[in-house]
């Protein structure tokens, strides 16, 4: 019998992160810092809207492109954060999940052959969504000196002929890395001289610890070349819900619409009206959420310094991603090791690219207390390496 | 600071003061500063531990009551709340608005205990007027914790 697989699918390689929560899986005391996800639940404001949907048999399909209510509050929001308008009537789609986006994203901007620019270290999805597209993937390999902040001079670098988009994925998963205003304006100039297109995913545009998030459309020149991507899981610990959206220009929206109608036809009703409870009165649940990952965040940073591990800083998401290089290991295998020895799971930093060799990432998606733990590990695990022990 | 200072240690007051300076980004001199300044004031009113009472072998029954009382001129209710709260037994006294005025805490070692403060104690005092006792049947939040189940991470294994 011939294969009934299709080569480009069978090529694409499974998650990296995936075989370490496999072992943690196995080990009922280890501790993961490995959860990309909040730890909060969905305020329950929200949540109750959701349930008041369905009290109220609102159970039917949305239309295409998501509830008109939701559209008009998404475009509400984008103005009151980045001070850029949307029609919400042909430049918002609602999608499932942010992920979604993506894929629909790439897939209506692609040619075969066309060149994408994934920045990495970067979520996981870009590649193998650029490789289902039809895209040859280019990666650039951000560098721990500029902060993992993607510069001008590496982005003309890597344009060709072919280069078609450019993924910015800032906040960052898995650095913690922002990109500032002036950073944006600079790498602005070259998208437009060389007229390409950007995909933003903003997904953790609201947990930035240094200023408010600056989206790259509110850089002149932009929006018209920009698919912009957002959505609740993170903001609003929504997870679950599967819900995102993308904003964009009308004709690329348009394009996307299409795809998602036959593949998805709606983006799931509850969660379309819980969201729009997020956006009218989730502004206080964010702040409070906000600040708490900001605490942790100070910890881990106190942390690492106490124990003389480099970290640069990182001022978005989750994420902290220190340095090991000076143990002289693979990222793997100091994950590996630390999770053999301490019983506490970390993700190896090539899990998102080359370029993370010599990191690790801990999300700080955890309490205090298992911070505190795991930190304690850590640095325990630290010192013996350093004394020899192991 | 003040506000995060103090929504921290009404959750955690034994939090290692050196932590509660890393995690609010401040020196810890200026949280020790800052934490006696709140206790001077009286907005900090002390350190107290929340123990869920049920979960021990102790036997003890808590109740709210609302209390109707006439008010006393020139004093208002102040002197009735003092001569109710002196009581030991007592954990809250709040003046309330609505159908009755005072809404007092108690706790007690017994229905007969707790039975007692309010026929020999409370409802001896002058101006109150009548009382209508509720006894707590079981606590599932108390102080913004949820008594009746643990934490637990709900989040399942997912890649990406």
């Amino acid at each position: 019998m011939r294969t009934p697989l299709a080569d480009k699918v069978v090529e694409i390689k499974p998650s990296g992160i995936r075989k370490f929560f496999d072992i943690v899986s196995e080990m009922p005391d280890a501790i993961s810092l490995g959860v990309g996800e909040p730890d909060f639940d969905t305020p329950w404001h929200i949540r109750n809207e959701g349930i008041r949907a369905l009290e109220a048999g609102k159970t039917f399909y949305t239309s295409n492109s998501g509830l008109k209510e939701l559209k008009i509050e998404v475009c509400n929001y984008i103005e009151r954060k980045q001070g850029v308008r949307y029609n919400p009537a042909n430049e918002v789609l609602v999608t499932v999940g942010g992920s979604e986006a993506i894929d629909m994203g790439l897939r209506a901007m692609i040619n075969p052959g066309d060149e994408v620019l994934i920045p990495q270290p970067s979520y996981v999805s870009y590649e193998p969504c650029a490789v289902l597209a039809g895209a040859t993937p280019v990666v650039i390999n951000l560098k721990a000196e500029n902060e993992f902040r993607l510069t001008a001079a590496e982005l003309r670098e890597a344009i060709t002929d072919k280069t078609k988009v450019l993924i910015l994925p800032f906040p960052n998963n898995p650095t913690g890395a922002i990109m500032e205003k002036k950073d944006l304006e600079e790498i602005a100039e070259v998208i437009i001289e060389k007229d390409i297109f950007v995909m933003s995913d903003e997904i953790y545009s609201e947990l930035t610890y240094k200023d408010e998030h600056v989206s790259i459309i509110a850089i002149p020149g932009m929006r018209e070349r920009t698919i912009m991507i957002n959505g609740f899981s993170k903001a609003y610990a929504m997870t679950g819900w599967r819900l995102g959206y993308a904003c964009g220009p009308a004709d690329i929206i348009a394009q996307m619409t299409k795809i998602h109608q036959f593949a998805i036809m709606c983006a799931p009703t509850t969660s379309q009206y819980a969201a729009v409870e997020a956006l009218k009165n989730g502004d206080d649940d964010v702040k409070e959420m906000k600040e708490s990952y900001n605490q942790r965040r100070r910890f881990l940073m106190h942390s690492f310094k106490k124990m003389g591990l480099e970290c640069f800083e990182p001022f978005g998401a989750f994420y902290v991603f220190p340095c090991i290089k000076e143990f002289g290991m693979t990222s793997d295998e100091f994950a590996t090791k630390f999770l053999e020895t301490e019983k506490v799971a970390a993700v190896p930093g090539t899990a998102f690219g080359d370029s993370g060799e010599g990191f690790l990432r801990i999300s700080y998606a955890y309490s205090m207390d298992t911070l505190r733990t795991a930190m304690e590990r850590l640095e325990r695990f630290v010192t013996k390496l350093r004394n020899g022990e192991i | 600071m003040e506000e995060q200072l103090l929504k921290i240690i009404e959750k955690n007051s034994r939090i290692d003061l050196k932590e509660l300076s890393v995690i609010l980004g401040v020196e810890e001199i200026d949280v020790v500063n800052k934490l006696a300044e709140l206790e001077a004031k009286g907005t900090i009113c002390g350190y107290h531990t929340l123990i869920n009472w049920e979960n021990t072998d102790l036997e003890s029954i808590s109740a709210l009551i609302e209390v109707r009382v006439t008010p006393q001129s020139g004093q208002g209710f102040d002197n009735i709340a003092e001569r109710i709260y002196k009581y030991p037994e007592v954990h809250a006294v709040y003046l309330i608005s609505g159908g009755y005025d005072l809404l007092v805490s108690i706790e007690g070692k017994s229905l007969k205990e707790v039975a007692a403060f309010v026929s020999e104690k409370l409802s001896a005092i002058d101006s109150v007027l009548s009382t209508a006792t509720h006894f707590v049947l079981k606590k599932y939040k108390d102080h913004g914790t949820v008594l009746s189940k643990r934490n637990s991470d709900k989040r399942e294994v997912i890649t990406p």
